[in-house]
């Protein structure tokens, strides 16, 4: 194994000056009953070998790439220019940790601040912070954040169409306090805001693709002195009105379609943003510029005194990383696409989506229940959908979320997602497959 | 210090220039749909870059920072070992990079093998009966664990324990995940010998004790001794028992945590298991649990089915605790790591890492006060009292003129003055000797010279920075 570089004979003076007569010596506090031979597990192998057996692993997965692919559902395949990959790999930025120490972390701390901005201008927020897990854990946390703000209120309305990965992440943070949870169906503004209401949760779009004008109802949520937590796909926010112009107190997004790879689900980028009014309960690393000592402009991690390190158990949440290496992809993949590129990606997403939802809602048998939806519509499908996801990938095609995965009394129902990765002739051929496999 | 970009960089707001682009996609294939107008979004304020000035700003930033590739780093209870390459590159693969994470368990069994090979391998590092991958950092590994904790005391009737305790050398991530979990913390001192105080212990376990976190070695680099003891009396007075993995690296095939009681427990898998730490993450911190809890765990874990392979969800499971199966991509890194080091490698990993801490610490003590006089493991502790009107903060900030990244320094929180110096087994002797020679000089200058203490960092991108100012007016977005 090359990452030892201790020879023997170094291992041997070293001891001499700790004054040890063995390695095991330096173990004794550790009771010798307990002190193990070994472990039972294969001895090291080399670099080749080792990848070797990766790579075999790694050919046994269906790849987006091979097939025409219409599956998202809360993971998107786009496109990741060349140097976001290139720039964020660099060892630099790898493998330094926490910028503890400011003045050898500058570009690290510059990083988060770019990125911290170009999310807020892109949500409509003031404040963005470094990031959380994954867009789940950010939506959990902001729920846990306005029901503490709003001290005596314990009602959180949480929509019906949420994407089912979520609500069960949101149920496993909060299983320890009194939080009363409320479901509702359909348009946010007419959710049952009310007194005892905290905060109502929107979905900017739905999980089944609806997108929802959200003003109304933050407004009444706000009339009903309730905060309005909005989950909004962050791409859509280029070419629809994002959440922060609408009223939303707070944002919490899944970044991933922004310049990360799907990875088989993680790791992903938390994204949450919120108010200024609000910031000093948001949880999560925040950089804030400052000057040093000879008023050079200089950036450090701010607002420290909500965080687990100074609070402890007073703090407004255990959470102590961020998602540094895929917040920093999606800081160089916004630097990148830029203000048009962004647009671009969005608005041809939103034209292929759209084209596609056209020709397979003039198939028979098929049926868009989507109404207003930005990359990705519902489908009812004349056969159950988990066998005609089935019949398509055998031939090439992955055409969507079969909804009976989560929900098994929805068998009919098929997600599909369309991006800037898809061809018209991909759709072509998809919208020809599922009118055959209709028969 | 001569590699660092001393030069300031500009926003990537302030390179923007109207009409520049830095990507472009394939001509539009299909007819334009318009946006409905209630929903359409008027302007967009992102920078307009072209691809060479996004790729100089970045690289400009990356050479302002201090990282492993470049400098030691040795970053107390942070474990900043090299992260070996080859991890980078099995991660690359496109059957890695390009598999959706709901495509189904039939079109993921490279993918679902590789994870229950990376459970098994943990289960047997560590001496559990199950593990699961899904936690994405230690903390969230933690708030696994105290609700899986909480899962059981519930089953049990136990409602009324809510005590949970917690070291004074504990890191902050404790006590703020019990909070999380609805628990109410009790602090338990240390005692002389830089070990948990028993007498303060076992007068804290009564019939309100939810359980106890502990991380072993404790943050003062010290192994706890009473370790079986401990577990022994917090389970018979009705608790349970979290081992906080944050410094596993001291143990790995010499000590199974699961073998001396503790019940539940999380891996730092971007300490011990090498991944990169990325400026501060993603991590991955999966949680270990022995048969009492391992139903428990946080799911869904990938489960051997014959040849095949599936994720499921333990039958008493506290549920999710993010969107899909972990974060997988660390996962690749970590498994890859196990792969090249294994049984043999693991152990030479623990061995060195603790020799190289003995051996620095045995290079400084003479001038940096060691407060418990004991081998240490991975990590020590040192104080900064090596002149008066000279702090720790000074020495940290002068390590950074002679080329190294300083020690965690002011934790664990009862050391006063503290440095927390953790080599690791991948750093040389010679790069040891350095460290030492650099505290040493600086131990010289803070009597002859503190103002070039005080005054430091001499040679960074920037000299201290006023964080007051940066916390009484924030600026966190830029303000164009």
């Amino acid at each position: 194994m090359p990452f030892v570089p201790n020879t023997d004979a170094e291992r041997a003076e070293m001891l001499k000056a700790v004054g040890a007569s063995s390695v095991e010596e330096l173990f004794s506090d550790i009771p010798e009953h307990l002190r193990i031979k070994g472990l039972d597990l294969s001895d090291g192998v080399s670099e080749i070998e080792a990848l070797n057996e990766i790579d075999s692993l790694a050919e046994r997965n269906v790849q987006t790439k091979k097939m025409d692919w219409f599956l998202g559902a809360g993971a998107y395949y786009g496109y990741i220019p060349a140097v976001v990959p290139t720039l964020a790999g660099r060892g630099e930025f790898l493998t330094a940790y926490t910028p503890y120490q400011p003045e050898v972390s500058q570009g690290t701390l510059q990083a988060i601040f770019e990125y911290q901005s170009m999310a807020a201008k892109l949500l409509g927020m003031p404040v963005v912070n470094a990031s959380h897990y994954d867009g789940a854990t950010a939506l959990a946390e902001a729920v846990l954040m306005a029901w503490k703000a709003k001290e005596n209120r314990n009602r959180i309305l949480l929509p019906v169409d949420l994407h089912p990965e979520y609500s069960q992440v949101i149920a496993t943070y909060c299983t320890s306090f009194n939080i009363e949870f409320v479901q509702y169906e359909g348009a946010p503004e007419s959710a049952p805001v009310d007194e005892d209401t905290a905060a109502i949760v929107i979905a900017y779009p739905s999980f089944s693709g609806e997108v929802y004008p959200i003003k109304r109802a933050v407004d009444r949520a706000h009339e009903m002195g309730a905060l309005c937590i909005v989950h909004a796909d962050p791409l859509m926010c280029a070419i629809m009105k994002s959440p922060g112009e609408q009223g939303a107190d707070i944002v919490a997004a899944e970044g991933q379609s922004l310049g990360n790879p799907l990875n088989f689900g993680g790791p992903y980028l938390g994204i949450m943003g919120t108010t200024e009014a609000l910031v000093r309960r948001m949880p999560g690393r925040i950089v804030g510029e400052t000057k040093d000592k000879v008023g050079k402009r200089g950036f450090v991690l701010t607002l420290s005194t909500r965080e687990q390190h100074i609070r402890r158990e007073k703090a407004v949440s255990n959470i102590c990383s961020n998602q540094g290496l895929t917040m920093l992809q999606t800081c160089i993949y916004l630097a990148t696409l830029g203000k048009q590129g962004l647009r671009e990606v969005a608005k041809q997403s939103y034209d292929k989506a759209h084209y596609a939802a056209g020709l397979i809602g003039g198939t028979a048998g098929y049926h868009v229940r989507s109404s207003q939806f930005f990359r990705e519509f519902l489908v009812e499908t004349p056969k159950p959908a988990a066998r005609i996801v089935k019949t398509l990938s055998r031939r090439g095609i992955m055409p969507g979320l079969a909804l009976s995965r989560y929900y098994p009394d929805r068998p009919n129902e098929l997600l599909i997602c369309v991006t800037e990765m898809n061809t018209r002739a991909q759709i072509e051929r998809l919208a020809v497959a599922l009118k055959e496999a209709s028969k | 210090m001569n590699t660092m970009n001393m030069r300031d960089e500009p926003l990537v707001y302030e390179l923007s220039r109207a009409g520049r682009k830095g990507c472009s996609l394939p001509k539009p294939d299909v007819p334009e749909y318009a946006v409905p107008e209630d929903l359409a979004r008027e302007g967009l304020d992102l920078p307009e870059l072209d691809e060479l000035t996004v790729v100089r700003h970045f690289t400009r930033l990356s050479q302002k920072n201090f990282s492993i590739d470049t400098e030691f780093y040795p970053l107390g209870s942070c474990t900043m070992k090299y992260n070996p390459k080859v991890n980078e590159v099995a991660a690359s693969n496109p059957g890695w990079r390009n598999l959706h994470p709901l495509v189904g368990d039939e079109y993921a069994q490279g993918a679902l093998e590789l994870m229950w090979r990376l459970q098994e391998g943990l289960r047997e590092v560590g001496g559990f009966a199950a593990v699961s991958l899904q936690p994405a950092a230690g903390a969230h590994g933690e708030l696994s664990g105290v609700l899986m904790i909480r899962a059981a005391l519930r089953e049990r009737g136990a409602h009324a324990r809510k005590k949970m305790l917690i070291p004074d050398s504990a890191h902050g991530t404790n006590p703020a995940s019990c909070t999380m979990a609805g628990f109410v913390t009790q602090t338990i001192p240390s005692g002389p010998d830089g070990n948990i105080d028993m007498a303060a212990l076992r007068a804290a376990l009564d019939e309100t004790v939810a359980g106890i976190m502990i991380t072993n070695p404790n943050t003062l680099g010290l192994f706890e001794r009473n370790i079986e003891e401990i577990c022994r009396l917090v389970h018979e007075a009705g608790g349970y028992v979290y081992g906080d993995g944050a410094n596993m690296n001291a143990l790995t095939g010499i000590f199974k945590p699961g073998n001396s009681g503790i019940d539940v427990m999380h891996f730092n898998l971007h300490k011990t298991f090498s991944t990169p730490h990325g400026g501060g993450g993603p991590g991955a911190g999966m949680v270990a649990a022995n048969k009492t809890l391992a139903p428990y765990l946080p799911g869904p874990v990938a489960v051997k089915n014959g040849d095949g392979y599936t994720l499921e969800m333990p039958p008493k499971s506290i549920g999710r605790v993010k969107a899909f199966h972990g974060n997988f991509g660390v996962l690749v890194r970590a498994y890859s790591y196990l792969l090249m080091t294994g049984a043999n490698g693991l152990r030479r990993v623990a061995e060195n890492a603790v020799l190289n801490a003995n051996y620095l610490k045995s290079l400084v003590e003479d001038v940096y006060p060691v407060p418990y006089k004991r081998n240490c493991m991975h990590e020590f502790v040192a104080k900064g009292t090596i002149a008066d009107g000279v702090h720790t903060l000074d020495i940290a900030k002068r390590l950074i003129d002679y080329g190294f990244h300083p020690p965690t320094i002011y934790f664990p929180l009862i050391v006063q003055e503290a440095l927390m110096i953790e080599p690791t087994e991948t750093e040389s002797k010679e790069t040891l000797d350095l460290y030492a020679d650099a505290l040493k000089k600086i131990a010289m200058e803070a009597v002859a010279q503190p103002e070039l203490l005080h005054d430091a960092p001499h040679n960074a991108p920037v000299a201290r920075l006023d964080e007051v100012m940066a916390a009484r007016r924030p600026i966190l977005c830029y303000r164009g």
